[in-house]
């Protein structure tokens, strides 16, 4: 058996569209501070779709509690599995964390962030030193989600590309027949905490 | 193992690369908000704690009274008969916070709307009745264009000819400024969106339309002081003015939408509409407060022209999102450093000290 059970299918789910979703918002934030001319553009998907991985974010979060994750494949090294848990619990507190700090530093500014017709409260004080700090903490915390996203991407390539273990069907928005080839066994005794 | 590792590397670098692709690292030749404000801070130097431009300028405060009539154009809650609370700014365009008045200097008005459930409209107009520079780029260029030389203190002439060969909407909209009938200050002047955008009625109905505060105060066509003849002027002598003239009572503007027709242009600000565009007055403002930026509500306001209520949208005006980018960088650098004295206090702002 190659790879082992898939993830549970809300966690696939959820996964591919927070995926399609941080990767649209890491390139919009980035192209946005950096364009005079399509800056109108990006900050008017930029804010609702913040707003929408906050959402997400916590859906996922109490997902993550309800939906065990497979056990750990057995080409993962002790090492390597708590490197993986501590980017998965990295990568959830940032999806939680950079929407509420834009949103907080956009308060301190008193911009008001407008969905429609809904304006959103303001969730912290007026202040520009305060807005200093949540402007510099956004770009900070979305180059670090950045960072880790990339060594995610890499783990998983290095995994199925090279070790060729099957790690990628695991998490595949379809239902996928793990194909023998030459992965090994799962290590069922050891479950992801 | 060897190809595949390269193959893994490939995928990863590529996409690395795209990220930074987006970013700007691989293109230092794009304008981009921060190189913009950049251009701002070598022609005027450093002065921490100030806007970029309209440097110079004081809080405002007082109220908006519509009348109703705006509401058949749009859905925004300011055009619903009734008063609601404005603070702004009055201000002189450039970077320097304390340069001397001028009347050859374009005047500013910015406005922030406060409306009901948290919504607000915010709006910076100038004094001018078409914009000098029709995308953010030649803004950039313009400015390098004109900047004083150091030594002559002017700009250089071959520099302003060889730009505004290449721009002759630039030319053509300068003839437009200096055509229209003069003011004598912030107080008897018309101030223009400049920028087109976009109202949208309670049916999705939309019209293109730009707006003028236009003074109830009438225009006074005094001689004003010229740099080099007659005795020097005050360095603060509009503001002084305008400050005199706001303990005698408050000053009013008539809000006067100026609605577009198909084929009007929206996407350039040099470009006047046609004189007999139908004009919708929409209420009154009123300010009868004035405050220096020490302790007035202003300060720490972005003037951003793209905070609009709904009801209200952007054009396809390059402009209005240049602004809106270059305005939030100027906003962000300022927030970071030390408020330092405007040039220009009042009674009220000199008795409170600075936060």
């Amino acid at each position: 058996m190659n790879g082992g059970s898939q993830f549970a299918w809300s966690s696939r789910v959820l996964h591919w569209l927070m995926a399609v979703a941080l990767l649209s918002m890491l390139l919009i934030g980035m192209g946005m501070v950096t364009s005079l001319g399509q800056y109108q553009l990006l900050v008017a998907i930029h804010r609702p779709l913040g707003m929408l991985i906050l959402v997400l974010a916590v859906i996922r979060l109490v997902n993550r509690q309800l939906k065990r994750p497979p056990p750990f494949l057995a080409t993962m090294s002790a090492r390597e599995r708590v490197l993986a848990t501590a980017s998965e619990r990295l990568m959830y507190a940032l999806m939680l964390l950079l929407p509420l700090v834009g949103w907080a530093m956009l308060s301190a500014a008193r911009l008001p962030v407008r969905l429609g017709p809904l304006v959103l409260p303001p969730i912290a004080p007026h202040s520009q030193a305060l807005y200093t700090v949540l402007r510099r903490s956004h770009t900070v915390l979305a180059y670090l989600l950045f960072f880790t996203f990339m060594a995610h991407l890499s783990a998983v390539l290095f995994h199925s590309l090279v070790l060729r273990d099957g790690l990628l069907r695991r998490m595949l928005p379809w239902t996928a027949r793990a194909r023998g080839l030459s992965g090994k066994e799962p290590d069922a005794s050891d479950r992801a905490p | 193992m060897g190809a595949r590792l390269a193959l893994v590397a490939a995928i990863v670098l590529s996409v690395g690369a795209g990220f930074l692709y987006v970013a700007g690292w691989l293109s230092p030749q794009r304008l981009t908000p921060a190189r913009l404000i950049d251009t701002f801070e070598r022609i005027n130097g450093p002065h921490p704690g100030f806007r970029r431009n309209h440097a110079k300028g004081v809080s405002i405060s007082g109220y908006f009274e519509a009348n109703g009539a705006g509401v058949r154009l749009s859905k925004a809650s300011v055009f619903r008969a009734g008063r609601v609370p404005v603070v702004g700014r009055f201000a002189l365009a450039g970077g320097m916070p304390y340069a001397a008045d001028s009347a050859a200097t374009v005047r500013s008005m910015a406005l922030r709307f406060s409306l009901p459930n948290g919504e607000e409209w915010r709006t910076g107009m100038n004094n001018i009745p078409v914009f000098v520079v029709r995308t953010p780029e030649a803004f950039n260029e313009q400015l390098k264009a004109m900047a004083p030389d150091p030594a002559s203190k002017k700009p250089n002439p071959e520099s302003v000819k060889a730009f505004l060969a290449t721009h002759p909407e630039t030319a053509r909209a300068i003839g437009l400024i200096k055509a229209q009938a003069a003011s004598s200050g912030f107080e008897d002047s018309t101030f223009n969106s400049l920028n087109a955008f976009l109202l949208s009625d309670a049916a999705g109905r939309v019209t293109p339309v730009r707006w003028s505060m236009v003074p109830e105060q009438r225009p006074v066509p005094v001689a004003l002081p010229v740099a080099g003849s007659g005795p020097a002027p005050v360095a603060n002598f509009l503001f002084d003015a305008l400050i005199a003239r706001l303990e005698r009572g408050p000053l009013r503007w008539q809000l006067v939408l100026v609605l577009g027709q198909p084929g009007d242009p929206t996407s350039d600000a040099t470009l006047p509409w046609p004189e007999n565009r139908e004009r919708v007055e929409v209420g009154t403002l009123t300010i009868d407060h004035i405050e220096g930026e020490a302790t007035g509500a202003a300060r720490t306001i972005n003037f951003d022209p793209l905070v609009l209520p709904n009801g209200i949208a952007g054009s396809d005006d390059p402009l209005l999102s240049a602004r809106s980018a270059a305005y939030s960088q100027s906003f962000t650098r300022r927030s970071s450093e030390p408020v330092a004295r405007s040039a220009v206090t009042t009674h009220a702002g000199e008795k409170v000290s600075e936060p």
